[in-house]
């Protein structure tokens, strides 16, 4: 009887606690992720320990610093990945103010923004080179307008940054015209009867009440930006200029079936973007994160 | 007066104009070549054709490659909703011990580049070998997939009050019914959406299916990039029209999401001012 009763009020506590049966419905959620996400990074991970050749355990990542050709691909990944997630979200700050509220067109005008995010990576990049190569529409306009010779846009830098732009730009502008939207429009004008200025007020009611959504829009285009492989290879110069982080990954492990190197490669991959979004995300905790007044 | 006043709107429309004149040279230059008999340094091609998507086609096995994709992409679909509503349910509708960490865990795979995960999991499939098959493609995308069905439905589901759900168990239904008959029809708009947004991003995943896809398994990304890394023998056209078919896809898909899913109502849903 005891027995009975002990049992009753545990399932009672316990579901005070929130936990009763409703939790079953983690279980195949919870086992996916942990079997496809959580067991093979673990596995990456120790592989990494692992070196082909032997050695300390650390050899991989010895090696990687080691080798100039390796530890490059940090600094030539962040300077692709930085300011192209910089540009996105910058530029997508004065065009999501110009279409909040109602107007004709807007509709059209989203749906043209978003369009690139159809054209996928290959026609993006087949583009760019027909487009901006030697003897293409842009420089074929550049000598016309009395350049000595053609501008270098492709199978280099700027062609991969182009790249990046054209198709990460949609997700940042979606993102920001999401969370403009959800600042309520009467704040802005409430300062408005006060006597605030266009400036005033873009500085002290919007920018404090967007910022922390930019910061999140940041971290999410720089992960797109930073994963780049690609449209590094195709305008880019894969061995060289653009030889970034996730090729220099692919190749050590598909290429040169050293799985143990391309799954180190990886992880500092990982590392590196979790301390530029971590960098981001603590700067976000100094800003103001309240309700933005959206009528929800 | 106001025109004067405004230079950041001048500004802001002239950048944006100037970045659409070179998106539309950019797709104009790859439209162009894919119906061009041959185009060599010249404004435009010496003529037209329409025969390179009909080699297209044959060539590189289209048919195969988009029932292919089309058969991962409805799988991803499928088991990603069945996976991911009944866990953002429960994670909006119960609080306890262990959320947050369960929480990291389902957004940890959508930030993360594929990269860095895919390369792992490829690793993992080949020593299961798995790895080539459409399992093992199917299994891949579904990474990304489930945590982002489950990000969007949480809050889709944190708004049904809770009080329908417990005046249908005051009338008799069990928990079954509750789902099958109370649930699922108030579900259906924001399932429905975020099927669609997983369509769009499986059918344009290139890392993860590149990682781990064999030759029969490939989607139509992957074997667009494989058409273009091994052109050479084949003329730039036919990958070009190739392209052309990947983003006439792309499209119609996209333009159908957006008829369902109102993408400035992606992060705060708010109603639309009347």
């Amino acid at each position: 009887m005891t027995a009975v009763t002990d049992r009753a009020s545990l399932k009672h506590r316990l579901a005070e606690k929130g936990v009763d049966r409703v939790l079953w419905l983690l279980v195949p959620g919870a086992v996916f992720v942990v079997l496809l996400f959580v067991y093979p990074f673990l596995y990456g991970l120790q592989l990494s320990f692992q070196p082909k050749g032997g050695g300390s355990p650390f050899q991989n990542y010895v090696t990687f610093f080691q080798d100039e050709y390796l530890a490059e691909t940090v600094w030539i990944t962040l300077r692709l990945g930085l300011p192209a997630a910089l540009f996105n979200v910058l530029a997508s700050i004065p065009i999501a103010f110009r279409m909040r509220g109602r107007f004709r067109g807007k509709r059209a005008l989203t749906t043209l923004l978003v369009v690139p995010i159809t054209l996928g990576t290959v026609l993006t990049a087949e583009g760019l080179l027909a487009f901006f190569g030697p003897t293409g529409w842009f420089n074929r306009i550049w000598m016309a307008l009395g350049a000595d010779e053609p501008a270098k846009l492709t199978h280099n830098y700027w062609g991969v940054l182009f790249s990046l732009i054209i198709t990460g730009f949609p997700f940042a502008f979606l993102l920001t015209l999401s969370y403009l939207s959800g600042i309520d429009p009467t704040l802005e004008q409430a300062a408005a009867t006060l006597g605030a200025s266009r400036r005033q007020r873009f500085r002290t009611i919007t920018m404090p009440l967007l910022a922390p959504g930019l910061a999140v829009t940041f971290c999410l285009s720089f992960v797109l930006a930073f994963s780049v492989f690609p449209s590094a290879v195709m305008v880019g110069n894969p061995a060289g200029e653009t030889h970034v982080m996730s090729i220099a990954a692919y190749e050590t492990a598909l290429r040169d079936n050293d799985f143990a190197m391309g799954s180190a490669i990886a992880m500092l991959m990982a590392l590196v973007m979790l301390i530029v979004i971590g960098v981001v995300l603590v700067w976000r905790t100094t800003l103001y994160r309240g309700a933005t007044g959206g009528k929800g | 007066m106001k025109l004067a006043a405004r230079p950041v709107v001048w500004l802001t429309w002239g950048a944006l104009i100037f970045f659409m004149l070179n998106l539309i040279g950019i797709v104009g230059a790859v439209v162009t070549n894919s119906f061009a008999e041959s185009w060599f340094g010249t404004w435009l091609p010496n003529g037209y054709t329409g025969k390179w998507y009909g080699e297209a086609w044959r060539d590189y096995r289209l048919l195969d490659v988009l029932v292919v994709t089309f058969q991962v992409a409805i799988a991803v679909v499928v088991i990603s909703v069945l996976i991911g509503v009944p866990t953002a349910y429960a994670l909006a509708r119960r609080d306890f011990p262990g959320k947050k960490l369960l929480n990291v865990l389902f957004l940890l795979p959508i930030l993360m580049p594929p990269m860095t995960y895919g390369i792992p999991l490829a690793t993992v499939l080949y020593k299961f070998q798995l790895a080539g098959s459409m399992f093992g493609v199917i299994a891949a995308n579904l990474v990304p997939a489930v945590p982002f069905v489950v990000l969007t439905m949480t809050p889709f589901i944190e708004q049904i009050d809770t009080k329908i759900e417990s005046a249908a168990r005051m009338c008799g239904a069990n928990t079954f019914a509750i789902f099958t008959r109370v649930l699922a029809p108030l579900l259906v708009p924001g399932i429905l959406a975020a099927s669609i947004l997983v369509l769009v991003r499986t059918v344009g995943m290139f890392e993860l299916t590149f990682l781990t896809a064999g030759p029969t398994s490939q989607t139509l990304v992957v074997s667009l990039y494989e058409a273009m890394s091994s052109a050479g023998i084949r003329p730039q056209q036919m990958v070009d029209s190739m392209a052309v078919i990947y983003t006439a896809s792309m499209l119609v898909l996209l333009v159908i999401a957006l008829r369902f899913v109102n993408p400035t109502q992606l992060v705060t849903r708010l109603k639309d001012p009347a």
